[in-house]
């Protein structure tokens, strides 16, 4: 790895306050390295900390959560940046698609306002030029009549054209990373896919990196080189998508795999976790997923894993050498049978 | 043009629509006084002193025979004027500062709210007799205290709907698209409480012109020979002649503007008229004739 890293987050650590004086740990220490153009998927059920890490980036994080660690973009720390570094930082550098555009677009201006108005007060562009932009990435994200589009106010189109809008938004400022945060949640399954499809054509047109935060396993599969699975605050597993499928070592990562139906045949009952997921201050001294593992042992719960090189990926799990060979056991004692 | 002005009126609703379209005729008048007025308001003839209303003198006219139409007319200008004055000063001191307090919250939000507080609990009236006896009685001595008196009485609304919308998703994503404080408050959250503001600066205006016109009533803002309601409803010497009309004339035209100007405010925040949600009711359920006859 000659080229300098476009993100680089270590030991990122994220604090709350809470309203009695104490404090709770979101996110417990992420180490994660993005090459400029590539795609990262950071899956993980909800609270285990995929959003506080977008809003660290991005400095976005509210006011009782304060971040330790270092986040470097393009080699520049972003926690140091003065407020017109910050600025120039969010105009070209990063860029955020937020889950739910309809409360992130100020629903008092019009589309095309919505659109320009970075092109033109950052960037210094006339009005006319500006539209004309925003028109030709609307017909690139696929609205049909985007002239008409940009005269009317967000309140007046479809959550998935409206989630489209925002992607224009963020194509338009032609970051260097694109932060997807749950970008289609909240549309239909059939529109989610068109949507993600374009998104991710557009992103390697234009070679843009990005990080792509979803609970959608298979999602992140599609359109990620690499695959990080977060849980507790924690990554659990990470490995490039095409590996994820045959060799996911973490039990946690196997478990998600198994819980999605098959789409050949009829699964009378879906199989699940047990347990419910925990945040990391809820998490004991060992490994935040022994509670629910089938696999932990008393050592599990007292010590904590640490993120160890297996089969090309990383993987945190102590026992992972085991499981695996027990596996490998089974596979090849039914194979024998057989 | 047409279903603009249909759209404005629907949205004010009736009380809201005739109290636009009295403060329009009032501030018209104001523009127009020296086209509208049959007389000179300054000038008068003893001949016609407490001449009561005729095809001359539509509403009379007063003590030295001046016409009390004229008055009110160019009267309307001062009248106006000073409390219009209060509120341009008092929003461009507060709403800056309001936003500011929304934006950055914590310590600069704890200070700037309670310095609002603290002068909330000064009286107007009694802050602009004070200046009024250190500096002497005048129409800028007065609009400068209560400028002063009325800045939190905006503020405290502005910083609340202002608050209210910083937390907002959507200041959040306009941060990260690269704006700064200036434009994200300007250019957004102020538009957003547009109506608020504009709302309360109207409900402000009418107890500004109250003010001024108690404190010119007292002989402390606007003096004697200048036509202005508050200084023509202090005629006394007409009312101990028993002549009402001079006196009454200025007083209802006081009332009715402040009148005007609350409702209108109100309606511009937001506010629906008293009796909105009955009737709502009554036309969304038409009523059960059964049931009203048992009740009959």
């Amino acid at each position: 790895m000659s080229t300098e890293p476009l993100l680089e987050l270590s030991s990122l650590t994220v604090d709350f306050a809470t309203e009695d004086g104490g404090s709770r740990t979101l996110l417990a220490g992420l180490d994660l390295t993005l090459a400029p153009g590539e795609a990262l998927g950071l899956v993980g059920e909800s609270g285990s900390g995929k959003s506080m890490t977008v809003r660290a980036i991005t400095r976005l994080l509210p006011p009782a959560a304060t971040a330790r660690g270092a986040i470097r973009f393009e080699g520049r720390d972003v926690a140091s940046m003065d407020a017109a570094a910050l600025r120039a930082y969010r105009d070209g550098g990063v860029g955020l698609i937020f889950q739910d555009p309809r409360a992130h677009i100020n629903p008092t201006k019009r589309i095309g306002a919505f659109l320009t108005e970075a092109l033109r007060h950052n960037r210094g562009l006339g009005r006319g030029e500006a539209l004309a932009r925003a028109e030709a990435v609307l017909a690139e994200v696929g609205i049909d009549d985007p002239a008409r589009r940009l005269r009317q106010y967000p309140q007046e189109v479809s959550g998935g054209m409206l989630q489209r809008v925002m992607i224009a938004s963020v194509l338009l400022a032609e970051p260097r990373l694109i932060l997807a945060d749950e970008p289609t949640t909240a549309l239909d399954v059939t529109i989610q896919r068109e949507v993600v499809a374009i998104l991710d054509r557009l992103r390697r047109e234009r070679g843009m990196g990005m990080v792509f935060i979803t609970h959608d396993l298979d999602l992140a599969l599609a359109v990620c080189g690499q695959v990080a699975v977060m849980y507790a605050g924690r990554i659990v597993e990470l490995r490039s998508a095409e590996s994820l499928h045959e060799r996911a070592a973490h039990p946690y990562t196997r478990g998600l795999l198994g819980s999605r139906p098959a789409i050949d045949a009829r699964a009378p009952r879906l199989t699940a976790i047990p347990g419910r997921p925990v945040s990391a201050f809820e998490a004991g001294p060992g490994c935040a997923f022994a509670p629910r593992c089938a696999f932990a042992t008393r050592a599990c719960e007292s010590e904590p894993p640490q993120l160890v090189p297996f089969e090309g990926g990383l993987v945190r799990c102590a026992r992972v050498e085991e499981i695996h060979a027990e596996r490998t056991d089974k596979r090849t004692s039914k194979e024998a049978t057989a | 043009m047409r279903t603009t002005l249909r759209k404005a009126a629907r949205t004010l609703g009736r009380s809201g629509t005739a109290s636009a379209v009295l403060l329009l005729v009032v501030v018209a008048a104001a523009l127009a006084a020296p086209l509208l007025a049959p007389h000179d308001p300054n000038q008068g003839n003893l001949l016609d002193a407490y001449g009561g209303p005729s095809g001359a003198h539509l509403l009379g006219s007063d003590g030295i025979g001046r016409d009390i139409l004229s008055r009110l007319v160019f009267g309307a200008r001062t009248s106006l004027l000073g409390p219009a004055l209060v509120v341009g000063i008092s929003l461009l001191v507060g709403v800056p500062l309001a936003l500011a307090a929304s934006w950055y919250g914590g310590w600069v939000d704890a200070v700037v709210a309670r310095v609002f507080d603290l002068v909330y609990a000064l009286p107007g009236l009694l802050l602009a007799v004070l200046t009024v006896a250190l500096f002497g009685p005048g129409l800028t001595p007065a609009v400068a205290a209560l400028s002063v008196a009325y800045v939190p009485f905006l503020a405290r609304i502005v910083r609340a709907a202002a608050r209210q919308q910083r937390v907002s998703p959507y200041v959040d994503a306009l941060a990260v698209q690269g704006f700064g404080m200036l434009r994200i408050t300007g250019r957004h959250i102020l538009r957003n409480i547009a109506p608020v503001v504009v709302g309360q600066a109207a409900i402000a205006f009418g107890y500004a012109l109250l003010d001024l016109a108690s404190l010119s009533y007292l002989g402390l803002a606007v003096q004697a020979p200048t036509p202005d309601w508050g200084v023509m409803v202090s005629d006394s010497d007409a009312l101990l002649k028993g002549y009402w009309l001079p006196v009454a004339a200025p007083g209802v035209l006081i009332v009715l503007t402040v009148l005007a100007l609350t409702v209108l405010g109100a309606r511009i925040s937001g506010d629906k008229p008293p009796g909105y949600l009955k009737r709502r009711r009554r036309s969304a359920a038409p009523p059960d004739r059964t049931a009203v006859g048992a009740a009959a």
